[in-house]
C-alpha cells in the first residue's frame, strides 16, 4: 500500500484513503458547446498513458475529501510530489535529486 | 525403532538439546501414535522416533525424508489436522510444532507411504523429462479432459484441500514503527537492541518459535559470557519488556511492498493443543516502518549428486539443529559430503555426541583453516577431491559409493545410516529483492548479495554476506543505531555485545557452487527436490534452447514449487551457467516474489468473512418492515424490502396484490436508500445548471423537478428529483446505487472545474428516512399527522416540497410520484423513521392500504414508462434515446455532456431508442435481456436490433408489459418484431412506453 | 433536542454492548451534528457563533469550555460540529450559524451518523485491526481527529483521551462497525 502525501492534510496517508482520478491538467474548455469533434476526442478520449513520470489526479476521498494532483513514476510507483488542485503544473524535480531520492537511503 | 528407551523417542540423546525430557507430547503420524517432547517439530519428533521417511516426491513419487530443519524444506510436506474441519495440506514437518493430539499424515502416496503404486513414475522417468508437460499434453486433444487432467494431475499431487468451512478465525493488525527488524538471529537481535535502547519504536519478528536464528545450531558462539542461544532468549525477553518494542515469534515477513510496507504473518495457535476460542489462528501484521533492517540470514544448499534424495540425507545444519536444539541424533553412522567448512562443525558436534562419522567426502582440494588436521586428529577419514557417485537404500540411505572427483566406476561403498551434505550458504536476499533492491554478484565469495537499495532499508549479517560474528555484531549495532537516528530518536550509547567465537575460519563459510557443478551425468542428481528437477533436466533445457534463466525455470519448473527454490535456485543457475559456458551473473537470477513462504487464505481474508465480508446496510425502517413480513433483496450493499407475502401467497400473487392495492387504495414504501445530497450556497442553482441537463434558475422554492445528469460523453449518468428548499438550498435525490459516485462526480466538477462557485455539497442520504405513500388515498392517510403544511392539491400540487412537521418531528415533505398515483415522499430524521412509519401504517392498514416492496415499485413505474437508470439505460443511452429530450435545456451555454451530445453518432436517427413492447399473447412475459430481431427467418447469426430492458406481469393492465431499446424504435410504432427464444419465437408489437393512465390524470388525484 | 414528546430517537445501535476487559465498546449518546462548510474568511465569525474556535490545523478537534460542543477539522473547508443537544437542537445550531451572516453551509447530519465509544487500554490496538493510520500517541495525540477507514467502511476517528476514541460512522454502517470492533476487541490486548 502506497503512502500519499495529502497537500491539504499536510501528512502522508495510506493509499486506501485515496481514490485515483485520472490524468491531471486536462483543461475543460469554457466553450464546451463549440468543441469540434477532434477537439472533443482529444479532451475526452485521448490520454498519453506514459511510462515514467506522470501528472495525475487523486482524491483524498476517505480523508479531507479534496482532489489533489500528483507526479508519480509509473515504473517505480514512487510519488515525486503532490500539490493542490488548481495549482499550475510544476516542473519535475531535477533528475539528480530524483536519483538521490531513489537510491540514497538505507546504507 | 520400537520401545522408547528414552522419553520422546529412541534417538533422543540424554543431556543433549534444549527440550525438557519430562514434557512429553503424544501425536500420530500415518495413524501411528508417537511420543515427542514439547518444543519438537514434527521432523525432530519423527527422527527422534527413528522415522526418516516422511513423504513422496511430486513427480516420481520417490521416498523422501526431511532435508532441512527450517522454512526452506522442500520434501517433508504433510497433512496436519487438529480435528475433522481443521486440516491443512503441504505443511512443512520442519516447521510444524507438535502438540498433544496432533495428527499428521504423509501425502502423495497410495496405498501407503512405504508402498506407493505411484512410484512407477520413477521407473518411467525417461518419459517425464524436463518440458514433458509441454511436449506430451498437446495431443490428442480429447485426451486432455479424459486422461491427462484427471489421472496425471492426481498422480502428481500435493495433498488435498479441506472440504469443510474453516472454523478458525483470523485477525489483522496495522502497525507502525521506526524500525522493523526481520530476523531474530545474532544480527537481528543486536540491531533491535541498539535501536530500541536509542528510544526508537521497534518491531522484531522471526519465523521460529524462539529468537536465535543460527544460534539454534551454532554452539561455537558465546555472547557476553553465555551461550549464544541463551543470550538470544534473554535479549528477546529484555526487548519484549520494553514499551517501545514488539517482539513477534512464529512470525514470517512474507512480503516487502512499496514504501516500507511489510506483510507479516503470525501463527498464533497452530502449535497449541487447546487454543482459546478468542485466539485467532493467525494474525496478519501490515507494518509500515520508517526503516527496515533485514537480518534474514542464509540458507544452506545441498550437494547435487546421483541419489542425493534418499531419506536420511540432509543438510549439515539440519543435523546440527536436530542434535544441538532438539537433542536428536539423525543416525548412528553419519557420513559427510561437503564443499563447505560448516559441515565439519556438524560432523564434530555429532561425533562429540557419540555418533560415528565413517567418512567426510570433501569435494574441494582441502577445507579451510585447520579443519583437515582437526578431523584427522579426531580419527575421521577425510577424502578430499572426492565425490559420491551413487547411494543405496530403498526407504532410507544405507550406503554411499565414493569416487575420486572426475573419476568413473563404481567406487568404494561405505555403509551409513545417514548422510549430511553442504554445498555452501545462499544469503536470503528474498525480501531485499522484493523491495526492488538490486542484488550484486560477489565473485570472491561466489554469491549474490544485496546491492543497491530501492527503499529505506539495510541488510545485515549473513544475508548481507557478513560471516564473522564479531564483524556481524558491529554491523548490526551500527544499523540499529543508524535506523533509530534516522527515525529521529536520541542516541544513548550502544549495547555491549561481546562475542567469543571458537569456530572455524569464517571467511570460508560459503564455498561457492562447487556442489552443483561436475555432477555425473548418470543417475538422478536432484536440484529441486520438491518438483523433482535433476541436474540433467537443467542441462537438457539449456541444450533445447532455453538460454535465459527465466526460461530454464519455467521449462524445468526448477524453483516453482511451494518452497520457491530456496535450496535449488542457485544450483539451477550454476548448472545452466556451466552448460552455457557463461559466468553466473550473465545468466542472471530469477525474480523473487511475495510470499516468502506460503500464506494461508485465512490470513489474507482476516476478519472479512461472514457478516464482515461486506457491510449489510439496513434502512431505519428495516426492523418494522421485517416485522410486517418483508422479504428482502440485496441492492448493492443495501437490504431492501422486495415484497410482503401474506400467508400462503406466492411472490407473483403478492406483487400483483401490492400493485393493485396501490392503484386502488394506497401503499407505503421504504424509499430511504435513495441517494440524497444537500446543495447549499448562493451559486447552488448555477452549479446544478452545469451538472444537470435541465435549467434550474426558474424553479421556485417549494417546487421540484426531475433532473438528468450526463457524463461528458453525453450518456445518461444518473437521474432523480430535485427539490428547491430555498433560493440557496436544494435537496437533490439520486438513484440508490448512484449515490456515492454522483456525489464524487459533483465534487470533482465543483473542486476542479467550477471552484469559483460558492456552493457546498453534503450527503444526506442517511440523515433522512423516506416513507413513500402512494395511491388515491395517500393524502388521507398522512393528513392527520401533518402539522404546519397545507397538503391540499391547490396548495401543494404534484412536484412540490414543503418543510414542516409530521407526527411532531421535522419533515421535508415531497409531493411526487414514481407510481403515477397521487403520492408523497415523507422525509423524517432517520432515528424517528420507525415511530413515524408505525403511526402511518396503523392508519393506512385500517384503510386497507398495503406495504409494497421494490418489485411492485418496479412494475408500477414500468406501467407508467418511468425509466430506471442502470436497468433501462446502460451507459450508452442519451436523453433522446430514452425519450427524455424534453429535459435537456436548449439555451444553456454549458452543462456536463453538452459537447458529447453533439457528436454525430449521438444524433443518428437509427440509434437504439426506448419503446414499449406488447406481446401478441398477453400472458407471455418476456425475459429481460432478450434480444429482438426484425426478421425471424433470418439465418443465424441474426441481426439483433435491440433488447428487452424491463419486463413484468402487470396486474393493473391485465397483461404483460415490457420496455426495450430498439434501433430506430420510435419510427417503428405498431410494427411487429420478434424475440427469438430457445424454445420458440415470441411476436411483439412496438408501442409507446406508457401502459397505464396515458394522460397522467391520476397524479393529481 | 428536537425530540418531540412521545417520539424517541431510536439509536441504530440501541442496547448494544461489546468488548472485554481491555477494551469497551459502547454506543455514544444521541447527539446533534452539523456538517459545516466555509471558506477561511468566515472562520472567525462562525467560531463566534459556535462559541468555540473552529480548528484550522488539519487532524485537530476543539472542544468548548464546558465540554458540550466540539468541532472536528475534516477538510480545509469542512468541520463536523458535535453538540450534546442539552441546550437546543440542530435547528437552533443552524440558526446560530445563520445569524453570523457570513457565507457558509450548515447541514443537519445528526441522524446521518452514529458513534461508538472505544475505551480502555487496548482501544488503539482494537482500532488498528482496521484503521491504517498510525494511532500512536505521537502521531495521533489526544484531540486528533480524521476521516479515515475502518475495515471496509469510512469513519471519522477522534481521540478524546489517551485510551478513549470516538468512532463516527454513517448509521447503516454502524452494524458493520460494531461487529468489526467486537471481533477486533477479541484479539486486542493492551
Amino acid at each position: 500500500m502506497l503512502l500519499i502525501r495529502c497537500p491539504y492534510c499536510d501528512e502522508s496517508r495510506p493509499e486506501i484513503e485515496f481514490r485515483h482520478a485520472g490524468e491531471a491538467h486536462i483543461v475543460r474548455s469554457d466553450k464546451m458547446a463549440d468543441l469540434t469533434p477532434d477537439e472533443f476526442e482529444r479532451y475526452f478520449f485521448l490520454r498519453d498513458n506514459r511510462k515514467g513520470d506522470v501528472y495525475e489526479r487523486w482524491r483524498h476521498i476517505h480523508g479531507c475529501g479534496r482532489f489533489l494532483n500528483a507526479v508519480r513514476n509509473t515504473v517505480t510507483d514512487r510519488f515525486l510530489m503532490t500539490y493542490k488542485a488548481g495549482e499550475p503544473r510544476p516542473a519535475l524535480p531535477d533528475p539528480q535529486a530524483q536519483a538521490a531520492a531513489t537510491e540514497g537511503n538505507g546504507q | 525403532m520400537s520401545g522408547n528407551a528414552y522419553q520422546g523417542g529412541a534417538n533422543r540423546l540424554p543431556g543433549k538439546g534444549r527440550l525438557t525430557p519430562a514434557k512429553t507430547v503424544r501425536f500420530s503420524f500415518d495413524g501411528r501414535i508417537l511420543t515427542g517432547l514439547e518444543g519438537d517439530t514434527l521432523a525432530s519428533a519423527l527422527i527422534a522416533n527413528g522415522i526418516h521417511l516422511m513423504g513422496r516426491s511430486f513427480k516420481y513419487h520417490r521416498p523422501r525424508g526431511v532435508l532441512s530443519a527450517g522454512a526452506e524444506e522442500p520434501n517433508a510436506l504433510m497433512q496436519v489436522s487438529r480435528d475433522s474441519a481443521r486440516y491443512q495440506p503441504n505443511v512443512r514437518a520442519s516447521v510444524q510444532e507438535i502438540f498433544d493430539g496432533l495428527r499428521a499424515s504423509s501425502q502423495n502416496r497410495y496405498p501407503s507411504l512405504a508402498c506407493d503404486v505411484g512410484a512407477v513414475n520413477d521407473a518411467l522417468s525417461p518419459l517425464f523429462s524436463a518440458g514433458f508437460y509441454y511436449k506430451t499434453f498437446m495431443w490428442p486433444r480429447t485426451a486432455w479432459n479424459k486422461l491427462y487432467e484427471p489421472v496425471i494431475r492426481r498422480a502428481a499431487g500435493l495433498g488435498e484441500s479441506p472440504k469443510e468451512a474453516d472454523p478458525d478465525h483470523y485477525a489483522q493488525r496495522y502497525a507502525h514503527c521506526d524500525v522493523l527488524v526481520v530476523g531474530g538471529g545474532l544480527a537481528g537481535l543486536s540491531a533491535a537492541l541498539a535501536a530500541a535502547e536509542s528510544g526508537a519504536s521497534v518491531i522484531i519478528c522471526d519465523e521460529q518459535p524462539e529468537m536465535g536464528g543460527a544460534l539454534h545450531f551454532d554452539t561455537s558462539i558465546a555472547v557476553n559470557g553465555e551461550t549464544g542461544f541463551d543470550w538470544a532468549q534473554k535479549t528477546a525477553a529484555r526487548l519484549a519488556f520494553m514499551d517501545n518494542v514488539r517482539v513477534l515469534t512464529r512470525t514470517t515477513a512474507f512480503g516487502y511492498y512499496a514504501q516500507n510496507f511489510v506483510g507479516l504473518t503470525e501463527r498464533v495457535t497452530d502449535h497449541l493443543a487447546l487454543p482459546s476460542p478468542d485466539q485467532p489462528r493467525e494474525r496478519l501484521w501490515q507494518v509500515r516502518a520508517k526503516r527496515v533492517v533485514l537480518a534474514t540470514g542464509a540458507i544452506e544448499r545441498h550437494m547435487v549428486f546421483p541419489g542425493n534424495d534418499r531419506p536420511g540425507i540432509m543438510l549439515a545444519s539440519a543435523a546440527r539443529i536436530f542434535l544441538n536444539h532438539y537433542g536428536v541424533a539423525i543416525g548412528a553412522k553419519v557420513a559427510v559430503y561437503t564443499a563447505c567448512d560448516s559441515a565439519y562443525e556438524a560432523a564434530f558436534d555429532l561425533q562429540d555426541a557419540g555418533v560415528r562419522i565413517p567418512v567426510i567426502v570433501e569435494a574441494r582440494d582441502r577445507p579451510g583453516g585447520t579443519l583437515l588436521e582437526e578431523a584427522r586428529t579426531r580419527g575421521i577419514e577425510v577424502l578430499t577431491r572426492h565425490a559420491i557417485a551413487s547411494t543405496k537404500g530403498r526407504l532410507r540411505v544405507s550406503s554411499i559409493a565414493v569416487v575420486p572427483a572426475g573419476a568413473s566406476g563404481k567406487g568404494r561403498d561405505i555403509e551409513v545410516d545417514a548422510l549430511i551434505i553442504s554445498a555452501g550458504w545462499t544469503p536470503s536476499v528474498h525480501l531485499f529483492s522484493q523491495s526492488r533492491g538490486k542484488v550484486a554478484w560477489d565473485a570472491e565469495s561466489g554469491r549474490f548479495l544485496p546491492g543497491v537499495n530501492a527503499q529505506d532499508c539495510v541488510s545485515i549479517g549473513a544475508c548481507a554476506g557478513t560471516d564473522d560474528p564479531v564483524a556481524l555484531v558491529e554491523q548490526a549495532v551500527e544499523a540499529g543505531l543508524d535506523a533509530a537516528n534516522g527515525a529521529g530518536s536520541e542516541m544513548s550509547g550502544r549495547p555491549v555485545i561481546d562475542i567469543d567465537h571458537e569456530g572455524s575460519d569464517a571467511g570460508s563459510w560459503s564455498a561457492g557452487l562447487v556442489g552443483a557443478v561436475g555432477a555425473p551425468e548418470s543417475g538422478k542428481a536432484f536440484v529441486d527436490f520438491q518438483n523433482d528437477v535433476t541436474a540433467k533436466d537443467i542441462r537438457l533445457a539449456v541444450r533445447e534452447g532455453m538460454h535465459s534463466i527465466e526460461h530454464v525455470k519455467r521449462f524445468t519448473t526448477n524453483g516453482m514449487a511451494t518452497d520457491q527454490g530456496k535450496t535449488s535456485n542457485m544450483h539451477g543457475l550454476a548448472i545452466a551457467a556451466e552448460t552455457l559456458g557463461k559466468p553466473i551473473p550473465q545468466v542472471g537470477l530469477t525474480t523473487f516474489r511475495a510470499p516468502y513462504t506460503p500464506v494461508t487464505f485465512g490470513t489474507i481474508v482476516g476478519q472479512s468473512r461472514g457478516v464482515l465480508f461486506d457491510p449489510a446496510r439496513k434502512t431505519p425502517l428495516h426492523a418494522c418492515l421485517e416485522t410486517n413480513g418483508a422479504v428482502f433483496e440485496d441492492v448493492g450493499q443495501w437490504k431492501r424490502a422486495w415484497y410482503f407475502p401474506r400467508a400462503g401467497e406466492t411472490m407473483h400473487a403478492a406483487v400483483s396484490r401490492e400493485c393493485r392495492t396501490v392503484r386502488e387504495v394506497a401503499g407505503l414504501f421504504d424509499a430511504s436508500t435513495l441517494g440524497k445530497i444537500e446543495v447549499v450556497g448562493p451559486d447552488a442553482a448555477a452549479f446544478l445548471n452545469l451538472l444537470y441537463t435541465n435549467a434550474w434558475d426558474k424553479l421556485e422554492p417549494g417546487r421540484c423537478k426531475y433532473g438528468i445528469m450526463l457524463r461528458e460523453d453525453g450518456f445518461i449518468y444518473d437521474d432523480g428529483v430535485v427539490g428547491r428548499l430555498a433560493a440557496d438550498r436544494f435537496h437533490v435525490t439520486t438513484t440508490t446505487g448512484g449515490a456515492p459516485r454522483v456525489l464524487h462526480h459533483m465534487e470533482d466538477y465543483l473542486q476542479t472545474e467550477f471552484p469559483h462557485l460558492d456552493v457546498w455539497l453534503t450527503s444526506i442520504t442517511e440523515q433522512w428516512a423516506v416513507i413513500a405513500v402512494q395511491g388515491p388515498q395517500a393524502r388521507d392517510i398522512i393528513a392527520p399527522f401533518v402539522d404546519g403544511i397545507d397538503i391540499s392539491d391547490d396548495a401543494m400540487p404534484h412536484m412540490s416540497v414543503r418543510e414542516g412537521k409530521i407526527c411532531g418531528v421535522p419533515t421535508r415533505l415531497f409531493r411526487m410520484s414514481f407510481t403515477g398515483e397521487r403520492g408523497f415522499e415523507i422525509n423524517v430524521p432517520a432515528d424517528y423513521g420507525q415511530s413515524v412509519f408505525e403511526a402511518l401504517w396503523e392508519r393506512a392498514e385500517a384503510m386497507d392500504a398495503c406495504l409494497y416492496g421494490t418489485e411492485a415499485m418496479h412494475v408500477l413505474r414500468a406501467e407508467k414508462g418511468y425509466i430506471i437508470v442502470g436497468q433501462d439505460t446502460d451507459g450508452t443511452v442519451t436523453p433522446d434515446d430514452a425519450g427524455l429530450s424534453w429535459a435537456v435545456a436548449k439555451k444553456k451555454p454549458d452543462f456536463v455532456g453538452i459537447a458529447g451530445l453533439k457528436r454525430a453518432d449521438l444524433q443518428r436517427p437509427d440509434r437504439k431508442q426506448l419503446v414499449g413492447l406488447k406481446t401478441k399473447d398477453p400472458t407471455l412475459v418476456l425475459e429481460e435481456g432478450a434480444q429482438i430481431v426484425a426478421d425471424p427467418n433470418e439465418k443465424i447469426p441474426m441481426t439483433m436490433i435491440g433488447h428487452v430492458t424491463s419486463s413484468y406481469w402487470s396486474e393493473n393492465c391485465g397483461r404483460s408489459i415490457a420496455m426495450a431499446v430498439v434501433a430506430g424504435g420510435r419510427s417503428r410504432m405498431g410494427e411487429t418484431l420478434y424475440v427469438p427464444m430457445p424454445d420458440r419465437t415470441i411476436e411483439v408489437e412496438v408501442t409507446d412506453t406508457v401502459f397505464f393512465d396515458k394522460q397522467g390524470e391520476r397524479l393529481n388525484g | 433536542m428536537d425530540s418531540p414528546v412521545g417520539v424517541e430517537r431510536l439509536h441504530p445501535l440501541h442496547g448494544r454492548r461489546g468488548g472485554g476487559a481491555a477494551v469497551g465498546l459502547t454506543p455514544a449518546q444521541a447527539a446533534v451534528r452539523i456538517s459545516l462548510r466555509a471558506k477561511p474568511d468566515a472562520v472567525s465569525a462562525l467560531s463566534g457563533g459556535l462559541g468555540l474556535d473552529l480548528p484550522t490545523r488539519p487532524k485537530t478537534a476543539v472542544v468548548n469550555a464546558d465540554g458540550t460542543r466540539s468541532a472536528l477539522w475534516l477538510g480545509p473547508d469542512e468541520w463536523l460540529v458535535i453538540d450534546d443537544g442539552e441546550h437546543g437542537g440542530s435547528a437552533d445550531l443552524v440558526k446560530a450559524l445563520a445569524d453570523t451572516g457570513v457565507l457558509h453551509s450548515a447541514v443537519d447530519v445528526s441522524h446521518r451518523q452514529t458513534a461508538i465509544m472505544v475505551t480502555g487500554e487496548a482501544a488503539a490496538e482494537t482500532l488498528a485491526a482496521g484503521c491504517p493510520q498510525d494511532l500512536s500517541l505521537k502521531a495521533f495525540p489526544v484531540n486528533a481527529c480524521s476521516r479515515t477507514v475502518l475495515g471496509k467502511i469510512e469513519i471519522v476517528l477522534w481521540r478524546m483521551a489517551d485510551d478513549m476514541f470516538r468512532v463516527e460512522c454513517w448509521r447503516s454502517y454502524s452494524d458493520y462497525a460494531f461487529a468489526f470492533l467486537s471481533e477486533a476487541a477479541r484479539d486486542a490486548k493492551a
